[in-house]
């Protein structure tokens, strides 16, 4: 091979140069190929906000819809459910709702939802993925003294009438509680999966 | 007549053979990059064509997008109450009503633009005639007995269908020549008069299929500017790859 | 630095690394004087890569079910993201793989590749071009659309003309008693996973085949005959670097060329992608006129320039087949098309013109005229090999020189 230096240096430049020249190009070659597993159009319409009407739900039953290929809980809570929640506050991890990527702002209280007798949240353990059960009546099962809520039967973790975790359970946090708001002039119709827009 | 619908016939499918698809179509307007064409026939497609014909590769979202206008205004002017943005385009009747008063399922017509390519389409759209021997009253002479009714007939106005005479010398059985003359399709004579004059129809068509060229391949043009790019991109690479080789061949003189 | 020759070191206890990087590449001597048609072998190397990379990539949205196939292509089209990038690369490689194996086996033809020493080398190429062309009909099924289903209706019927088991195995190969379901989901099994699994084995054999005996050159002469003190060819230079940076000028300029199409012209007006393929498979109506891909249309039309069902498959078979015993064929004393004789030269042109023809008139339907032309060529075609023992004796051949020339 060649062996003066003049050569050899112009040599490098050029190796060098369509090399780095040749990995952009296999960069941009790899992009269509990672894209492709993107969420398709078809998951994109799938996941796009859902409308419910929780209208006919009776206080102290819990409704179900499909948002993203995941439940949504809407609950309708009594006032008993609602004492309950409040008197358990000291069993819970987060009483108040600290953990912020758990629940939008105007979820960020003691009752986690934005009307005190609604509450949303997604059907989803924050331990492995599990759905938990909705237990809301008051007794010995799952465990002592249990006031209602949500029991995972995957890993036994417990979460109250707010979806709130209680202290020693697998799972680390609160359910989640997506975006959610009211159409205008209803009580009972809601956006699942969008936050309201300033008007 | 016969023999004439016969050579038509013959005609069409011949062109229909050529594997360019080029026969005897006059050339289609098609320009993705003109908006106003596309939001045109997208509004025609929609009230015109959409109650039977669906467009079921097509979200409304998609089509926004293509033919350049917002969510919001496709939600407005070209949706049916109760769609939603992200499904796709079906037909508004039941399928089994279709099948019922045309007798045959009017198709999808999301790829027709590839299949049949745009110059036959604006062809066809434009050569509906008079035929009271047919059930919807109208012929078609690209789609030879068409079932299909002449949807646009209140913007073009009908039209007959006026042959001319063709001289031609052909072969007999004996093998001798002979002068033989043949009706063949000369052009189209309006008789009665639409919403549009006859240039504002033509006009109202190319949108109309430059709309279904669009929905045949959203992403069209997407393919052609990055192809661009990518073309350059591997111009300067084979620049830099031919000089490494030069460099390294001269090794050996 | 230093960790890198380290760890090349520690695999190199473990594994014939640089034994072969050195046996293949670094210290595999190739004749110095290979022209333009000798970028085709690694061309069809990439091709394959790229069929393999796309087609892994596309079966994770295609649905191998006749309810949804079409409209999951559809949706790999419109609804994936870069899924149309993606089917383009796959159809048009389809294409372009035919086409730089064609080239490929063209150069074997002008300048001998395939004679002693390289008759099995020649072979495996030959299953190669078998199992792609498996690899390419059982693939165009798998869109479903009416040419993909018509077009695989009537190949499969070709097996029904041989004799006394040819119905039972059309219906065997189909599962069923017209293309259905069930066919598409076997295709689908061999395309993706049986015939690439083949086609990687004869591709390694292939080249395996390559390096013992190593490559010809234009010149038809045999670089290993002489060699220096050291046993190197002397008119031999090692592959790496000198073709491995040659072979990356070939590719991205073939890649040019690829992507002119696969942007501009992906349809390539019908020869890559058909129109009527554009509307989901139909049981009930034929299209008007139904042909195969351009790269299988020669043989087409010797199947139909045949006037009896079971002939036609024959002809067919037989015209593949009869590449195989091209190294037994060739009598000529020279092996490259420089230093052969008049006869030799227009018997390739003559060929090559038939093949064209033939590939033209298979997508034409079959009249009376276009069928008398479909048997002259057919004719030619056949003609090429059948009297090669005796042409290429008599043909009047020129000096061989000793060495390459540049």
């Amino acid at each position: 091979m060649g062996n003066d230096g003049a050569d050899n240096s112009r040599r490098r430049f050029l190796t060098n140069a369509t090399s780095v020249v040749g990995a952009v190009g296999a960069a941009f070659v790899a992009v269509p190929f990672l894209s492709y597993w993107q969420p398709s159009q078809k998951a994109l319409a799938a996941g796009a906000p859902v409308e419910a009407d929780f209208g006919k739900l009776e206080s102290g039953k819990m409704m179900v819809v499909k948002w993203r290929g995941k439940p949504v809980w809407i609950v309708k809570r009594t006032a008993e459910m609602i004492a309950d929640i409040k008197a358990v506050d000291g069993e819970v991890a987060d009483a108040n709702s600290k953990v912020e990527e758990q629940q939008p702002k105007y979820c960020q209280n003691q009752l986690r939802s934005i009307k005190d007798d609604v509450f949303i949240a997604e059907g989803i353990c924050t331990h492995l993925g599990c759905s938990p059960t909705f237990m809301p009546e008051p007794g010995n099962t799952p465990v002592q003294g249990w006031k209602g809520g949500f029991f995972c039967p995957c890993h036994g973790s417990l979460f109250d009438l707010a979806g709130r975790v209680f202290s020693g359970v697998p799972a680390p946090t609160n359910l989640v509680v997506p975006s959610h708001y009211y159409l205008s002039g209803s009580d009972t119709k809601v956006l699942i999966g969008e936050d309201k827009k300033e008007a | 007549m016969k023999r004439l619908l016969t050579l038509l016939f013959c005609l069409s499918v011949s062109a229909g053979v050529q594997a360019s698809g080029g026969g005897n179509y006059d050339h289609a307007p098609v320009d993705l990059h003109n908006k106003t064409s596309l939001q045109n026939g997208a509004k025609v497609y929609v009230n015109y064509c959409l109650g039977c014909h669906g467009l079921r590769f097509l979200r409304y979202n998609q089509m926004a997008e293509g033919i350049g206008a917002t969510e919001a205004e496709v939600k407005e002017k070209l949706m049916f109450v109760g769609t939603k943005i992200g499904e796709q385009m079906n037909v508004s009747a039941s399928t089994e009503m279709q099948t019922k008063w045309f007798g045959t399922n009017p198709p999808d017509l999301s790829l027709v633009a590839r299949s049949w390519g745009p110059d036959k389409l604006y062809t066809y759209l434009r050569s509906f005639y008079v035929d009271p021997s047919r059930p919807m009253g109208v012929n078609n002479t690209v789609f030879k007995d068409v079932g299909m009714p002449h949807v646009l007939v209140g913007l073009q106005g009908k039209q007959k269908i006026v042959y001319k005479d063709v001289k031609s010398m052909e072969k007999q059985e004996d093998g001798s020549m002979k002068e033989v003359v043949r009706q063949e399709f000369d052009k189209f004579e309006l008789v009665s008069v639409g919403e549009l004059t006859p240039e504002e129809y033509d006009a109202t068509v190319g949108d109309l299929v430059n709309f279904l060229t669009f929905v045949g391949e959203p992403h069209q043009l997407d393919r052609k500017s990055l192809g661009i790019k990518v073309i350059l991109f591997l111009m300067v690479l084979f620049v830099l790859a031919y000089l490494m080789k030069k460099e390294f061949w001269k090794d050996l003189h | 630095m230093g960790v890198l020759v380290k760890t090349r070191d520690w695999v190199d206890e473990r594994f014939p690394l640089m034994d072969t990087w050195n046996k293949h590449l670094a210290q595999y001597y190739a004749p110095k004087n290979f022209n333009f048609w000798y970028y085709f072998g690694s061309l069809a190397l990439l091709m394959l890569v790229n069929q393999i990379l796309t087609g892994v990539w596309l079966t994770m949205n295609y649905k191998p079910d006749a309810e949804l196939a079409f409209a999951s292509v559809e949706f790999i089209m419109r609804d994936v993201e870069w899924g149309w990038l993606i089917r383009y690369m796959h159809s048009t490689g389809a294409s372009a793989f035919f086409i730089v194996v064609y080239l490929h086996m063209f150069r074997g033809l002008m300048y001998g590749s395939y004679r002693k020493p390289r008759e099995l080398l020649w072979i495996f190429g030959m299953f190669i071009y078998v199992a792609l062309m498996a690899e390419a009909f059982m693939g165009y099924l798998l869109p479903w659309g009416q040419m993909s289903y018509w077009g695989a209706q009537v190949i499969i019927s070709l097996f029904g003309a041989i004799p006394f088991v040819g119905e039972e195995l059309a219906l065997f190969l189909r599962g069923d008693f017209v293309v259905s379901d069930a066919t598409l989901n076997r295709f689908f099994a061999l395309h993706v996973i049986a015939l690439p699994l083949v086609l990687v084995a004869l591709v390694f054999v292939h080249i395996v085949a390559l390096h013992k005996v190593g490559s010809n050159n234009p010149d038809g002469v045999e670089i290993k005959k002489n060699k220096d003190e050291n046993g190197i060819p002397l008119d031999g230079i090692p592959f790496h670097p000198y073709y491995s940076v040659k072979d990356i000028v070939g590719v991205i300029g073939f890649l040019i060329l690829f992507c002119i199409v696969m942007f501009f012209a992906p349809e390539m007006y019908g020869y890559f992608l058909e129109k009527d393929n554009f509307v989901p498979a139909n049981p009930f109506k034929t299209p008007e006129h139904i042909a195969p891909l351009w790269y299988f249309t020669p043989f087409y039309a010797i199947l139909r320039a045949v006037p009896d069902k079971l002939g036609g498959v024959a002809a067919m078979g037989a015209a593949i087949v009869i590449m195989f015993f091209l190294p037994w064929l060739d009598k000529s004393p020279v092996a490259s098309i420089r230093y052969r004789g008049i006869i030799y030269k227009a018997a390739l042109a003559i060929f090559v013109i038939s093949f064209f023809v033939l590939g033209w008139l298979g997508m034409q339907p079959a009249t009376g005229i276009l069928t008398a032309l479909a048997r002259v060529f057919s004719v030619l075609y056949f003609a090429f090999f059948l009297l090669m023992p005796f042409y290429t004796k008599m043909d009047k051949t020129k000096p061989v020189p000793e060495r390459v020339t540049e």
